[in-house]
């Protein structure tokens, strides 16, 4: 096969071009041909297709993601913002922290092990290539229903991959969430989060700039991994006729990871770079693009210097290789020995494969012939944009009438039948203990792991000196975002926000991972745009910016798409991780306070989904201004020791919440269900704004005091006493008889 | 009782980077001269029964679907001789 | 005159921050070592620490056994310096020959992260001498491939002698052969042990501060001797 060379391609201007087979459209296509003149060469055109696929372009996301944009709240905190590599938020004492929630559905479900693997291995890439030093990861999951064979194949694998990654690189998994929903049978959903931390100096960009500084090409070889993948992969529904020549699969080396990381950080610390991008989807073909597309001049390439794996590969190929454990970095011509020996140092391949230059083109040579040359920012910038048609799905009404009024699902009316109900929502999966997966993690790797699993939120401490912390919750409600779109998504804040104050820390700002079906689909269209909608509107009144994060669509199979599954992060500081607040009722004798709003709300609950596997009428009402007062009483409350513990009411409510801090303190409660209040509604009922929180009685005047002077409704429930839970009147359940239901159950169904 | 071996490889397409380690070490140990290492596994399956065409196919089935993640790997199956 | 314990830092050790805060914690200063280079910077003693060297590639431990570093100190831990093998370092430490068995993937084939109670056996080694004879501690536990295994003889050899450092209680973790978390060498100098003491040292980030002990042992060890 001849080489087709720019000089070819001016040559041969009616040569028949795979464009559809390359996921182009018509109009694209003839758009990519007016922008360069003539026909496209095989390597531009592999370029041009990969980055404005959906999955690298947003094409279809676009529109409404820039509400994160127009309604960003005021904030001195935000130092990066969207559209680098992840968002950059100041927490002080010099120290900045970046943090990004990002999905890898898709291959996960191919391939579980090696799909949730290079999930984390490209989320911790972002987070260093911002030059911090990765500290923690957490991965939000959702899975099919828990007993179906085909979960037993998909989780035990992506557990396996996670902590076969994360752990081999030395971050401690903090946190996430596992959620099971027959919605994701053949949609299994790998979100992965990382956190960074570095000092305000060291934030570096992905930007060239500077003719003749050199690009640095390190880490793995390139091999012929994913080629297509992001393309194929990550932007159309499954299908078997993908070709078997080159693995859509990557396989990730976290050895190569952590060496890569290291190396990188010696790097950093040395300031030997100028900018610098990681390879995630899309290769080279991304980096480069977005390198030179992002700085000042152009970029020369030459591709026969790329260190190869398997040298079969051609241009196209080397362009959109996936291969793991790749970054690229932009260094001074005089940094580039000490750049080099770093390397070595670390047993790191790297190479210079090319340099800035004073044009406005990105060039890429192969074999000295010249395969591209096109304006950078069109490649990575300026895709397509789509406004694709959305349209209030035809059963949405049908769906909120179905409300879980007490005449349609039968309510427990007996303390015996109370009971039964806490144990059932207890041992659903959903709420079960999930300790056999989070068990398959580090927790303690870098001995700065203060809160985790098991809590509201994961904290870690930053500085060993001052005790600055920061903290990170994500959330995501699927059912209540099936039920309101615009609802589901801020309850998702809400939840994270809440979780994050529960701890004592103070939120600052947000990343979210957008998970979503087929935005060719009317129905999901407009689940997205209300889902952003509600979002940002809710990240305006929190004061959290939205500082980056990642859209996942096409996440159906056939026409049925997954609930629309917002995951939001949220990221706080705190000044003194000492004063941290656990979920566990550690102490006998302290009293219990339900903070907030009760109302009969059982639309879209755990409840409704563990006893009648309902789901129907609308989600708990959001208000925001009472999650932020919540949240500063929460923080108050922890820094000035008037609350030992503290546990967010969502999932299962008020009796889900006492089953957790008791289990987890090994400690009783007796509890009084307050008056005017139906049994029922006090233990089930999902209302936003909650918590509960222990108050050492030395405290309560001042806790009572502070409440009412903020105008927090803050009820008096009952005690931490004895061992099991005692509802007065109603009924009591021992700590054994909750342990029993509550673990154990993740175990049965996959170990 | 015979004995048939499935070896299972990545396919060569494949990151291995167990084998890319072992590849690097070895030189630093003395022993030059080796291009590159790929790292596999091997299966003994020993069968009751003789060793039978419909033997095989089980065998070819057991390893396409449950032996090697025909995702990422390759396997092959032999008949391991008498006496060796 | 500070006591100087280094940490080696193999590509792939994780821990190795972990163990120089633990260190510096127990009054010693901590000094890191590098697996390319022979010299052991005049350290009193050694710690090798817990991750992933070279992946696990090919047998954990098995790469990192033949680093530069490792002929020094397998040659000072037969001349009797302290070294404390945590995990990965364990592991290393049997594929040395400086103690006898092996460590094999968990019985559960999962990766496991536990708070785990153990009895110190012997509190006569040098990693040791700061527990009671008997004392049951909590510390963090996190392995694939933890299972110490070791032919019945050597098995015997090792109950007989005292060998056996610590034991793990209530829950077997790994499947490890009677219980063994942790081995010596005949000398009292080498220890292996596969839970993380370093991860208990501090009351904010462990579950207890009872992983403390081995490094105060080593100290007392070094300033008696």
């Amino acid at each position: 096969m001849s080489l087709d060379t720019v000089k070819n391609a001016e040559q041969t201007p009616d040569a028949a071009q795979p464009w559809a087979e390359l996921g182009l459209k018509q109009d694209e296509y003839a758009r990519v041909r007016e922008i360069l003149g003539r026909r496209p060469t095989g390597a531009e055109l592999a370029m041009y297709s990969v980055m404005w696929s959906e999955h690298c372009s947003y094409k279809s996301s676009k529109v409404h993601l820039k509400q994160f944009g127009e309604k960003k709240p005021e904030t001195d905190a935000m130092l990066v913002g969207i559209g680098e590599n992840a968002g950059v938020v100041d927490v002080g004492q010099g120290y900045a922290v970046t943090f990004k929630v990002e999905s890898h559905n898709h291959p996960s479900y191919i391939e579980p092990y090696q799909g949730a693997a290079t999930g984390i291995g490209g989320i911790v890439r972002d987070i260093l290539a911002m030059g911090a030093r990765p500290v923690a990861v957490m991965d939000p999951l959702r899975f099919g229903a828990a007993d179906h064979p085909d979960t037993r194949r998909v989780l035990p694998g992506i557990v396996a991959g996670i902590g076969g990654y994360g752990n081999c690189l030395g971050l401690p998994n903090i946190g996430g969430e596992v959620v099971f929903d027959s919605c994701y049978q053949g949609n299994p959903l790998v979100n992965a989060l990382c956190v960074g931390v570095m000092k305000h100096e060291d934030i570096h960009l992905a930007q060239a700039s500077g003719a003749g500084n050199k690009v640095i090409l390190y880490g793995a070889r390139t091999g012929g991994d994913g080629i297509g993948g992001v393309s194929v992969l990550a932007s159309e529904t499954f299908d078997d006729s993908k070709p078997a020549k080159r693995p859509a699969v990557q396989v990730g080396d976290p050895f190569q990871e952590k060496l890569l990381i290291e190396c990188t950080l010696e790097i950093f610390g040395e300031k030997l770079v100028k900018g610098i991008q990681d390879l995630g989807g899309a290769g080279l073909s991304c980096a480069t693009s977005e390198l030179a597309s992002a700085g000042s001049g152009g970029m020369r390439i030459d591709l026969d210097t790329v260190h190869l794996r398997d040298h079969t590969l051609s241009p196209e190929e080397i362009l959109m290789s996936e291969s793991q454990e790749r970054m690229c970095a932009i260094v001074e011509p005089d940094k580039v020995a000490r750049f080099l020996e770093i390397c070595e140092k670390w047993d790191v391949i790297a190479n210079v494969i090319g340099e800035v230059t004073d044009g406005e083109r990105l060039e890429i040579y192969w074999h000295g012939e010249l395969v591209v040359d096109v304006p950078p920012r069109t490649v990575a910038h300026e895709g397509p944009t789509y406004q694709r048609p959305f349209a209030r799905p035809s059963w949405q009404d049908a769906l909120q009438a179905d409300a879980p009024t007490a005449e349609r699902l039968a309510r427990p009316t007996t303390g015996e039948g109370l009971k039964a109900d806490l144990l059932k929502v207890a041992s659903h999966p959903n709420q079960a203990s999930k300790s056999w997966i989070t068990d398959q993690y580090d927790r303690y790797v870098l001995g700065n792991t203060v809160l985790s699993h098991g809590e509201d939120s994961g904290m870690i401490r930053i500085d060993d000196e001052t005790n600055l912390g920061v903290s990170v919750a994500t959330d995501g409600n699927g059912r209540f975002t099936k039920l309101d779109p615009y609802t589901g998504a801020q309850l998702a804040l809400a939840e994270a926000y809440r979780n994050v104050a529960a701890g004592g820390a103070k939120p600052l700002a947000v990343s979210d991972c957008l998970n979503f079906g087929s935005p060719e689909d009317p129905d999901v269209m407009w689940q997205f745009a209300e889902a952003t909608r509600g979002l940002a509107d809710a990240c305006l009144t929190l004061g959290t910016p939205v500082t980056g994060g990642n859209v996942s669509l096409y996440n159906q199979t056939g026409e049925v798409a997954i609930h629309p599954t917002p995951v939001v992060a949220v990221l706080g500081v705190i000044d003194d991780v000492t004063r941290r607040t656990p979920v566990a009722f550690a102490e006998e004798g302290q009293l219990l306070y339900l903070l907030g709003d009760t109302e009969d709300e059982l639309g879209g609950s755990a409840w409704s989904q563990a006893v009648h596997e309902h789901l129907g009428g609308l989600p708990p009402k959001v208000d925001l201004e009472r999650e932020r007062l919540l949240g500063e009483i929460l923080i108050s409350g922890s820094r000035d020791g008037m609350i030992d513990a503290a546990h967010d009411l969502s999932d299962g409510g008020l009796g889900q919440a006492l089953v957790e801090s008791c289990l987890k303190g090994g400690r009783g409660a007796r509890v009084v269900v307050p008056e005017g209040l139906d049994p029922f509604v006090f233990l089930f009922s999902e209302s936003a704004g909650r918590a509960v929180v222990a108050v050492p009685r030395s405290e309560e005047l001042r806790f009572n005091d502070m409440c009412t002077a903020r105008g927090l409704p803050a009820t008096r429930i009952g005690v931490v006493d004895g061992d099991g839970l005692d509802v007065q009147g109603q009924f009591s359940v021992s700590l054994a008889e909750l342990k029993d239901a509550h673990t154990g159950v993740i175990e049965a169904l996959l170990g | 009782m015979a004995r048939v071996v499935v070896d299972v490889m990545l396919k060569p397409e494949i990151l291995d980077p167990q084998g890319q380690a072992v590849q690097r070490a070895l030189p630093r140990l003395g022993f030059t001269g080796i291009a590159d290492v790929r790292q596999g596994k091997r299966f003994e399956l020993e069968l009751e029964g003789p060793v039978d065409d419909a033997a095989l196919a089980r065998i070819r089935e057991a390893a396409e679907t449950f032996l090697a993640n025909t995702v990422i790997e390759d396997f092959t199956v032999r008949v391991e001789e008498e006496g060796k | 005159m500070t006591t100087r314990v280094g940490v080696v830092t193999f590509p792939g050790s994780l821990d190795d921050r972990d163990a120089r805060r633990a260190v510096r914690l127990a009054g010693a200063e901590p000094v890191a070592l590098w697996h390319r280079d022979k010299d052991l910077h005049q350290v009193d003693a050694v710690v090798l620490p817990g991750g992933f060297s070279y992946g696990d590639y090919l047998r954990c431990g098995a790469i990192s056994r033949f680093s530069p570093v490792m002929e020094t100190v397998i040659e000072q831990a037969r001349a009797g310096m302290p070294v404390l093998g945590i995990c990965n370092g364990f592991q290393v430490l049997c594929e040395s020959h400086l103690l006898p068995g092996a460590l094999t993937r968990n019985d559960s084939l999962h990766f496991i992260c536990r708070d785990q109670k153990l009895r110190i056996e012997n509190n006569g080694t040098a990693w040791t001498r700061d527990y009671a004879a008997g004392q049951e501690i909590v510390v963090p536990l996190k392995n694939g491939e933890g299972r110490f295994v070791a032919d019945e003889r050597v098995l015997d050899e090792l109950e007989a002698e005292g060998r056996v450092v610590a034991r793990y209680l209530d829950v077997n973790p790994n499947g490890s052969y009677r219980d063994i978390a942790g081995i010596t060498n005949a000398a009292g100098n080498v220890v292996g042990l596969m839970p993380h003491p370093e991860h208990a040292v501090e009351p904010l980030t462990g579950p207890t501060t009872e992983g403390l002990g081995f490094f105060t042992s080593v100290l007392k060890q070094l300033v008696n001797a």
